[in-house]
């Protein structure tokens, strides 16, 4: 994104509906502002990034860190679901799942 | 509309995404096992669950997998690819996204040639291959068991990491009315490839292959291209058919009444052969793709690439053209024989010594004809070695095809191989001119009308000596030389 660049509240609206956060109109503005503020500081970043610097997506230059395909150690199902609000039948049980099929 | 008038009218266009489930022992991106039939939750790590701080890696043999793909589809392999992060909200997947690669696909720019019924190749433009993960398996409790309605949901995440391959084509044009027949042969195709690599079971009644077929329709094949709608997880080849053939008569009727197609997701219901409105995209497609930041690029050496390319199989399509040369059959013969699932087996036939007109007269004739009868799979019955030796027979003369029937129900029912069922049960042809001279001379002595209208010139009568020397040999004469012998004698 550009330096002129500035979320609008329309966006920060877009982004809770995807993310399911229900947010108050109260909620909305001032997660506008301080997104702004957020991108704003890093949009310092472009002023050093230049065209001949290639995007990069990690800090330390690796690649090819594979494993061999053999099966590992796994949880029970009981560990699994140790941590789950609730369960039924071995299996996470989760709300109603809305809007979409 | 019905779909004779919406393809007059209207130029189809496809777009087909295939998924298919990798045969790797382990997961993508952890050491579960990539196995069915255990418990819920049995085959899953923090990584699987995403648990805060598991760390994903990547599965070598998965990585293998994916190139060997695109090598078959005639892609370009990366150099270097990343794996991104497709973002949505949906309880398949807990972490809340899905691992996939985005604007670096590990395999690009490919095609597939595939054979439509009649013959006629179609190319099919690939545009990328990528690797992803699989999601977990939601079950809708309460209400119908459909999500709406239901009360609450049940996830199982067994599957979630399972590695992916989705293979995504360029819009295939062109095809009119022969689209859903296309897409269909496509996907077969695709399936034919995934197993003569070895890298899936490729069984689509198991969901290992999934297809999304996106259809759109325009005025003309110049007109710019038509919204399209996609219909998801259509899970049979005749599934895959009726969809297409559904969705372009729906479209036509759309644009015919004035109104626009939505671009959204449709599903098929396989009991009415229609398709219904998923979701409109645009708003749910906001996937806020992003790197992976948790797993570093893959970089395929080209030495790797090229010793997988090395190490190719023979493809089902090169494969197909190779033995129609080397055997001479006719394209429909060919045909034939791939459809019966006879390939394989004609050409171990051949291998152990068998002339290949030989081989597929036996397979696709009697033997197929007693499998039917006994509703069993033809390449159950008997071995190739056997239908080799038993065409053996025959070319050397010790069988007839009737005799050799016989035999070949003998070793059907298990009672050895043809040599031991002929000499068992006395079906070798009658080599001894002694038995067979006496034979004729009796014949000869016991109708002398009809040697009469021979030698009178009526050569059809020999047929009325060949039941008596039949009869007196129990069928295993050798008509031509019993017909020899006849007119030596008669003519003396």
């Amino acid at each position: 994104m550009s330096q002129t660049s500035a979320i609008t509240a329309a966006e920060v609206s877009h982004l809770a509906d995807l993310a399911r956060i229900a947010l108050t109109d109260e909620e909305q503005a001032a997660l506008t502002g301080d997104l702004n503020a957020i991108l704003s500081s890093v949009a310092a970043v472009q002023e050093v990034a230049t065209d001949d610097v290639p995007a990069t997506s990690h800090p330390i230059a690796l690649s090819n860190v594979m494993r061999p395909d053999s099966v590992g150690e796994t949880l029970t199902a009981d560990e699994a679901l140790s941590g789950a609000p609730a369960s039924e039948d071995g299996k996470f049980l989760v709300p109603q799942i809305l809007g979409e099929d | 509309m019905k779909y004779e008038d919406a393809i007059k009218k209207y130029d189809p266009v496809l777009g087909i995404e295939v998924h298919v489930e990798l045969g790797t022992a382990t997961k993508m991106f952890d050491a579960a096992p990539n196995s069915f039939g255990v418990g819920a939750n049995e085959n899953v790590t923090p990584v699987s669950l995403g648990l805060p701080g598991a760390l994903p890696v990547v599965n070598e043999t998965a990585v293998e997998y994916a190139i060997k793909i695109g090598l078959a589809l005639g892609c370009d392999i990366a150099e270097s690819c990343r794996f991104a992060r497709k973002n949505y909200f949906y309880p398949d997947l807990a972490k809340n996204f899905q691992t996939s690669q985005y604007d670096e696909p590990i395999a690009f720019d490919g095609s597939l040639e595939v054979e439509l019924e009649d013959g006629e190749l179609i190319t099919v433009e690939i545009e990328r291959a990528h690797m992803e993960e699989d999601a977990g398996k939601n079950t809708h409790v309460g209400g119908s068991g459909r999500i709406h309605g239901a009360e609450y949901s049940l996830v199982d995440y067994n599957r979630a990491g399972v590695p992916l391959v989705e293979i995504v084509t360029r819009p295939i044009t062109g095809t009119g009315e022969r689209a859903p027949e296309v897409a269909a042969a496509y996907v077969r195709t695709l399936r034919d490839v995934f197993r003569a690599l070895g890298v899936s079971e490729a069984r689509m009644e198991q969901g290992n292959v999934r297809a999304d077929i996106n259809v759109s329709l325009r005025e003309s094949p110049d007109a710019p291209l038509g919204t399209r709608t996609e219909t998801k997880n259509v899970n049979s080849f005749r599934s895959i058919e009726r969809a297409v053939r559904y969705e372009i008569a729906r479209q036509a009727t759309v644009l015919e009444a004035g109104e626009q197609v939505l671009q959204e997701t449709r599903h098929f219901h396989e009991e009415t052969g229609e398709t219904s409105s998923g979701r409109v995209k645009s708003d749910s497609d906001d996937y806020r793709y992003f790197p992976e930041p948790d797993l570093v690029p893959v970089e395929p050496s080209r030495d790797w690439v090229e010793q997988l390319r090395a190490d190719l199989p023979e493809l089902p399509a090169a494969k197909r053209r190779r033995l129609l040369e080397a055997w001479g059959f006719s394209e429909l013969e060919m045909r034939d024989v791939i459809n019966a699932g006879l390939l394989d087996v004609i050409e171990q036939t051949v291998a152990a010594g068998a002339e290949p007109a030989a081989a597929r007269k036996w397979w696709t004739g009697e033997i197929a004809r007693v499998a039917k009868q006994e509703d069993a799979e033809v390449t159950t019955l008997v071995t190739a070695a056997h239908v080799a030796e038993l065409a053996g027979l025959v070319k050397a003369g010790k069988l007839n095809d009737k005799l050799a029937r016989k035999v070949l129900a003998g070793v059907i029912d298990g009672k050895g191989s043809p040599t031991e069922v002929m000499e068992a049960e006395g079906l070798e042809i009658v080599q001894d001119d002694g038995a067979l001279e006496a034979a004729v001379d009796d014949a000869i002595a016991a109708n002398p009308d009809v040697v009469e209208k021979i030698k009178g010139g009526k050569m059809q009568a020999i047929g009325a000596l060949m039941g008596p020397i039949m009869k007196a040999t129990r069928g295993q004469a050798d008509a031509g030389k019993a017909r020899e012998m006849i007119l030596a004698k008669i003519n003396s």
